[in-house]
């Protein structure tokens, strides 16, 4: 239906620019998600495409057609806005026809649209309803219904889930992806979440301070992080990074010393790097596995505290030089809290970054 | 539980500790002058002499003498009064309401000196209402008046025009200033109304390219419906009691009196301050009934809402 293509975008807010020249190619039926921290763009990126902002320079292309200029009813998108922007003097049958009326659509047919609409979201017991006697649940299906009867070509959602709960965002999360499914449309999402990024795209764009830091499936950011920023981003709880310096470089990968002088093997590329260079070191909560006390290549510290969740715990380990290491792994904790815990780094899941931040890529 | 009562009888204490001042300063000055003019309506007090009066009932209402209709409900001038203030309100207020919904507007855009522009439009409201109609009084005049002065040099009138005597023009006037001086209070409270509305509902209509104007009817209106009726009200009951504007601009003419410039008549230039207050006591009486049923209308609006 739609590809979605973005050439050197930029944005400037008087002399302060935000976007800093984004290349980036949606395909057609795709599901991206754009994630990030507060204040990274990604917002002024969807309110671009959308166009609520004009672009500063830079091609935005809708299905090859240049749509720099084009009002967003032409560019074909609809959008789902954080705070649900449903009118509030309308009803819900009001709210999803609204946009539809005047476009030369007939009254039955626009009933026709919301009614079919409104059954695929279970909302057509509300139609009568006016938002306020809504829950925000209810109010977040209206206002997607509103964008699924005008059925455009791109999908826009602007942080749809974060003035819900936890449990109704799960659901909605579901909602949105079986949705995805059965409209075939290409879907552009900004979250700050990385959890619904994981689960919903097909491919995530991580940004920051108005700059794209990787473009992958959510399985290749999470194995293979180009960068620090991606790295500590995405994956729940962060990733543990220890400060380290190149002892070898070996054929396979690099020999790190810890800052408790441990000696650590990786399997990494090791282009750029020469002894004595200072790194970063990163493993998963998930990845690092129990070790004796005293095993050579361990790293150990103090408990300070367990948390155990029933299905999987976690214990947060102070390091050498203050670090607080997270460890997570199944079931319950066997560990006393404030004993001393040694803690085992596979070499096929640690990360190196040089000192620019760049990632050496893992061979594991 | 007698814990909890005794909680709430220091909360009840305080409370009149707290109402009890203001109370007593409405008491003085609103309720003793209301009462005593309502007294002083059912009697025959003379302004020359307050101490020596007698209860005549409603004879300063309505009363036969010898077969004839008198008192105020008999008397032509009283209900040609309540003819020109309920007309002075009702095309004021039009007016009022609609050049301050269109300055409103303007003013809830996004432009380069937005600021200095509501404070300048303020100016209007903020001059005491005796010294704009003295300002427009001479503007006004028929003789050395600029505004005959600039309708005569551009040729759109060939002799100067008695604006604020002649009887078929002297209400437009009146009706003209007020708007001059009330259009900005009525265009501060619709802003005060626009800017509530949320702005992302503007940015959904505009995604799903509704064009501005039903985007105006259907949206912004209704949504600012209520903010523009509490300022419908409040000016409703300013206007009713006009006094001061008319007063200065055509003093007593029969064609512009309003109920209050009768009641100042009847109390001060004939000093009948029983009639005087018979009538005043009209114009409260009419004034709270309008308040009442602006409530009660209000009201069933906030029902219907939640």
């Amino acid at each position: 239906m739609a590809d979605v293509v973005l050439k050197a975008v930029r944005k400037s807010f008087g002399k302060l620019e935000m976007i800093h020249g984004i290349d980036l190619a949606i395909t057609d039926k795709e599901f991206v998600v754009f994630v990030g921290p507060s204040g990274c763009g990604k917002s002024t990126l969807l309110r671009l495409i959308a166009g609520l902002e004009d672009i500063t320079s830079g091609d935005l292309l809708i299905d090859g057609v240049r749509a720099n200029e084009l009002t967003p009813k032409e560019r074909g998108i609809a959008m789902v806005f954080q705070s649900y922007a449903l009118y509030p003097h309308m009803t819900v049958f009001e709210n999803m026809g609204f946009g539809l009326e005047l476009s030369k659509v007939g009254k039955a047919e626009i009933d026709e649209k919301v009614r079919r609409a409104a059954a695929s979201l279970e909302l057509t017991p509300l139609l009568d309803r006016l938002p306020k006697q809504l829950s925000g649940g209810q109010r977040q299906r209206v206002a997607i219904g509103r964008a699924i009867v005008r059925q455009p070509k791109v999908f826009l959602f602007d942080e749809p889930l974060s003035n819900l709960d936890a449990a109704l965002r799960v659901q909605t999360r579901i909602e949105i992806a079986r949705l995805h499914e059965t409209m075939g449309a290409t879907m552009v999402y900004v979250t700050h979440d990385q959890v619904e990024a994981m689960t919903l795209a097909d491919r995530i764009v991580v940004l920051s301070a108005g700059n794209v830091e990787q473009i992958g499936t959510p399985l290749e950011l999470y194995e293979y992080p180009d960068n620090l920023f991606v790295a500590g981003f995405i994956g729940s709880p962060q990733m543990n990074f220890l400060e380290a310096r190149v002892a070898e470089v070996g054929s396979g990968g690099l020999t790190l010393t810890a800052p408790d002088g441990t000696p650590i093997e990786t399997l990494v590329a090791t282009d750029g790097v020469k002894p004595g260079d200072k790194v970063k070191l990163g493993i998963r909560p998930e990845h690092l596995e129990l070790a004796e006390v005293g095993e050579t290549g361990t790293i150990s510290g103090d408990i300070e505290v367990i948390e155990d969740l029933g299905e999987s715990h976690f214990i947060y380990v102070r390091y050498a030089g203050g670090t607080l290491l997270t460890f997570r792994a199944n079931g319950l904790s066997t560990v006393k809290p404030h004993s001393k815990i040694a803690l085992r780094l596979p070499p096929n899941c640690c990360h190196v970054f040089r000192a620019d931040g760049k990632a050496l890529r893992r061979r594991g | 539980m007698s814990g909890r009562s005794a909680l709430t009888r220091a909360r009840v204490r305080a409370a009149w500790s707290f109402l009890a001042p203001m109370l007593i300063v409405l008491a003085l000055v609103a309720g003793w002058p209301l009462v005593r003019t309502i007294y002083f309506s059912f009697t025959n007090a003379n302004l020359s002499d307050l101490s020596n009066v007698k209860f005549i009932g409603f004879e300063n209402y309505l009363a036969v003498y010898d077969g004839e209709w008198a008192g105020l409900l008999a008397d032509g001038y009283w209900w040609r009064a309540v003819a020109n203030t309920i007309r002075f309100t009702i095309v004021s207020i039009a007016l009022e309401t609609f050049l301050g919904f269109v300055v409103a507007l303007v003013l809830n855009a996004e432009f380069y000196g937005r600021g200095l522009v509501r404070a300048a439009v303020l100016i209007p409201w903020a001059i005491p209402t005796i010294v704009s109609a003295k300002m427009w009084g001479w503007m006004l005049h028929d003789q050395f008046g600029i505004i005959n002065d600039l309708l005569m040099r551009l040729d759109l009138i060939s002799a100067p025009i008695a604006w604020t005597a002649d009887p078929n023009i002297a209400m437009w006037a009146v009706i003209l200033v007020d708007v001059w001086k009330t259009t900005p209070f009525m265009a501060l409270l619709i802003l005060a109304g626009l800017q509530m509305l949320p702005g992302d509902i503007y940015e959904a209509a505009y995604i799903d390219g509704v064009s501005p104007i039903r985007v105006f009817f259907k949206v912004t209106l209704p949504l600012v419906w209520p903010a523009v009726m509490v300022a419908v009200i409040f000016r409703a009951l300013d206007a009713m009691r006009i006094f001061d504007l008319i007063y200065v601009l055509t003093s007593n003419t029969r064609e512009t009196a309003s109920m209050s410039i009768y009641a100042r008549q009847q109390l001060v230039d004939f000093q009948e301050v029983g009639m005087g207050s018979a009538a005043s006591t009209l114009l409260f009486l009419v004034i709270a009934l309008f308040t009442i049923i602006a409530i009660f209308v209000g009201k069933v609006k906030l029902g219907q809402e939640s």
